[in-house]
């Protein structure tokens, strides 16, 4: 397995065009398949929304989680240990339980 | 009880008590075969149907064994999950770990067979206090602080559905736990719904879900991540089908689960949030309330323990030889930690609802059934939040934490490696199960509480989830600079009660302890000397007043008795003689008083 991954990573270009053929194959495996299963209207009638969708629905979430993290939700990891009391745990992780 | 049913928590709950007492190598054989005989149970209680076990206590009819297709399905994949986090945790020596995991098992399977509030509510508290011990469980200070957390919230969320159930009796007039009337709710429908909901992390009620599964003991999150929640899925399904705020709640889940698992650098919170998300999708499936979204909800309550309890398999494998649990302190595992990638690859997968891995089967059920309402904008925000899922669970965890730059110390670089034979074994039976659930859906169809005439291996699907699956994919590649992980925490809802409780601890050691300071100065000064000289005078009273009369009496009474004692001589002719005197004054004093 390491072997494997390790070789895929050496032909990383290789690996990167497959993927864009199989991109490739799946739109057009889209335009093939029945739509009349759709719910909606725009999933019949937009060819590749799924496509859209997704890659429109990734970005989104990306750039939302990215701004609101930064907008102030995102804290230093001893944010809740800062009392005198307790900045013992600020330092270094709990150990791992169960291991010897 | 009756004999045909026997209870699967009363198996766990003797296996429990007698485990202390199963030493040396019987101990795992015994560990395992618990579990295994609760999962019998079930199995054979699931040819039954109808009311069992049972008992008339005082007015109340208690229901312990309601056998039916909907909790048939929730008991059989909890026994199960009973096994597989068992068998995780088989080298684990502490015999009060597997207690608390068996114990919380136990209080799992007695809400799932219950039929009456009043044991839901014993069964519902032994999850929550078994469960704590879970956390505590890994010995840390911040594991310590998250178990507290944890069981005040929980204490709280009883206390509400008590309330509820109380109100409720007084209403009704019965403790029979069935679907409520959701048309028309009233508070104490809104009490248990609350009560539940809090079990099933619904926004904003959720924090100690991330708060608690990341601060649990590494095999102790693998039951956690499988039992609450689902459970209170399980008793929202029973009670709450078809109530709409559930549709709107579930929703919020599925996408704010989805933004914070984003953010996230924990991995074990990443799955935490991922909960939360993936809870939301069933939340919604209960609100539909329609035959397939109730099958959905079911379905994915399954998919959804095997996939997540392998995926907290992996990432407690991790910690459990690594130490680590930050994205930035990991990265690179592939190389140590070959068989634990792949199987986590495979929950990533399932989770992702890719073709032939579980959620695929489960998951569309519930969009499916929002769409057939008409409920459109609930799909198109469950679809949304699906992509999200399969970039954060599918793509940014296997990544960052197997693939990525490799943040490792050397330290945790030498110790990482694949973990032991059971945890393993485990692993792979979650593994093979996603996989089994996916590929052949219909043997988990079967299951489900109504017939499912819902096909997933349709050409329109399968194209969609692939369209979603590699579209969600090639934004991440292109956009993953952005999804770096940080050594950072998220700020939540928890945050309100932990300032609120620092806060009061702060009021306590401060402006409270300056006044009580203050009003002891002034006591001092201002009440002490008065109080010191009013003292001193009673004292005084005391001594010289009360005292005096009393001693007074006393050597008067003394004196007299030396008087008396002289006339007593021993000889009788002189007592006759005084007594007859004595007597003699006496009848002529009263002779004279007479005639007088």
């Amino acid at each position: 397995m390491k072997n494997l991954i390790d070789s895929l990573r050496d032909r990383l270009n290789a690996v990167t065009l497959t993927c864009y053929i199989a991109l490739g194959l799946i739109l057009a495996f889209s335009l093939y398949v029945d739509t009349s299963h759709a719910h909606t209207w725009v999933e019949k009638n937009i060819p590749f929304f799924w496509s859209f969708f997704a890659y429109g629905a990734a970005a989104t979430i990306i750039g939302f989680a990215r701004w609101f993290g930064h907008s102030g939700i995102m804290a230093r990891p001893d944010y809740y240990d800062a009392s005198p009391r307790c900045r013992c745990q600020s330092t270094g992780d709990q150990k791992p339980d169960g291991q010897a | 009880m009756t004999t045909s049913f026997t209870h699967p928590a009363l198996i766990m709950i003797v296996g429990a008590l007698i485990l202390p007492f199963v030493r040396g190598p019987l101990r795992k054989p015994y560990l395992f075969l618990v579990p295994l005989l609760a999962m019998g149970a079930v199995i054979s209680n699931s040819a039954l149907s109808g009311e069992f076990g049972l008992y008339r206590f005082m007015d109340w009819q208690l229901i312990f064994g309601r056998v039916d297709r909907l909790s048939t399905v929730f008991a059989l994949i909890m026994g199960l999950m009973a096994i597989i986090g068992t068998l995780y945790g088989l080298h684990v020596d502490n015999a009060k770990e597997h207690m608390a995991a068996w114990f919380y098992v136990a209080g799992s399977l007695g809400t799932i067979y219950c039929g009456d509030y009043l044991s839901l509510f014993f069964f519902w508290e032994m999850m929550a206090f078994a469960s704590t011990f879970l956390i505590w469980f890994r010995r840390g200070e911040r594991s310590l602080a998250a178990g507290y957390r944890y069981l005040i919230i929980h204490t709280i969320g009883g206390i509400i559905l008590l309330a509820g159930i109380m109100l409720r009796y007084q209403a009704v007039g019965d403790i029979a736990f069935n679907l409520l009337d959701v048309a028309h709710p009233e508070l104490y429908t809104w009490l248990i719904m609350i009560g539940f909901g809090l079990n099933a992390a619904i926004v904003p009620l959720h924090s100690w879900l991330p708060d608690a599964y990341s601060e649990g003991s590494f095999n102790g999150s693998v039951f956690m991540c499988a039992f609450t929640t689902k459970t209170a899925v399980y008793t929202l399904a029973r009670g709450f089908a078809g109530f709409d705020i559930l549709v709107l709640l579930g929703v919020v889940m599925a996408l704010y689960g989805v933004i914070y698992a984003v953010m996230e650098n924990d991995i074990r919170k990443l799955l935490a949030w991922s909960i939360v998300s993936q809870v939301g999708y069933m939340v919604a499936g209960v609100g539909i309330g329609t035959e397939l979204a109730i099958n959905g909800t079911a379905a994915h309550a399954v998919a959804h323990i095997l996939y997540k309890g392998l995926l907290f398999m992996g990432t407690g494998s991790v910690l459990y030889m690594t130490g680590k649990t930050k994205f930035t302190e990991l990265g690179g595992l592939y190389r140590k930690m070959p068989a634990t990638m792949v199987l986590t690859i495979v929950g990533c997968l399932s989770i992702s609802a890719a073709p032939f891995f579980a959620a695929y089967v489960s998951k569309p059920m519930i969009i499916s059934a929002a769409f057939e309402t008409h409920l459109n904008w609930a799909a198109w925000i469950l679809m949304f939040a699906a992509t999200g899922t399969f970039m954060y669970n599918g793509l940014k965890l296997p990544y960052f934490l197997f693939f990525g730059p490799n943040n490792c110390s050397d330290e945790t670089w030498n110790k990482a490696a694949d973990p032991t034979w059971n945890m393993q074994m485990a692993m792979t039976a979650g593994a093979a199960l996603c996989i089994l659930v996916g590929s052949a859906p219909t043997l988990l169809y079967s299951l489900l509480p109504y017939p499912v005439p819902y096909h997933p291996y349709g050409g329109y699907h399968l194209a969609e989830t692939l369209q979603i699956l590699g579209f969600g994919a090639l934004a991440f590649f292109m956009l993953k600079r952005y999804l770096e992980p940080e050594d950072v925490i998220c700020l939540d809802m928890d945050w309100l009660y932990r300032k609120a409780g620092r806060a009061f601890v702060w009021i306590a050691r401060n402006p409270i302890q300056w006044f009580d300071t203050a009003w002891g100065e002034a006591y001092r000064v201002v009440g002490m000397g008065p109080l010191m000289v009013i003292s001193r005078f009673w004292s005084w009273f005391d001594w010289h007043g009360i005292d005096g009369v009393v001693d007074g009496i006393a050597r008067c009474v003394r004196a007299m008795g030396g008087r008396v004692r002289t006339l007593q001589s021993d000889q009788i002719q002189y007592t006759i003689y005084f007594s007859a005197t004595f007597a003699a004054i006496l009848l002529i004093a009263y002779a004279l008083f007479q005639l007088s």
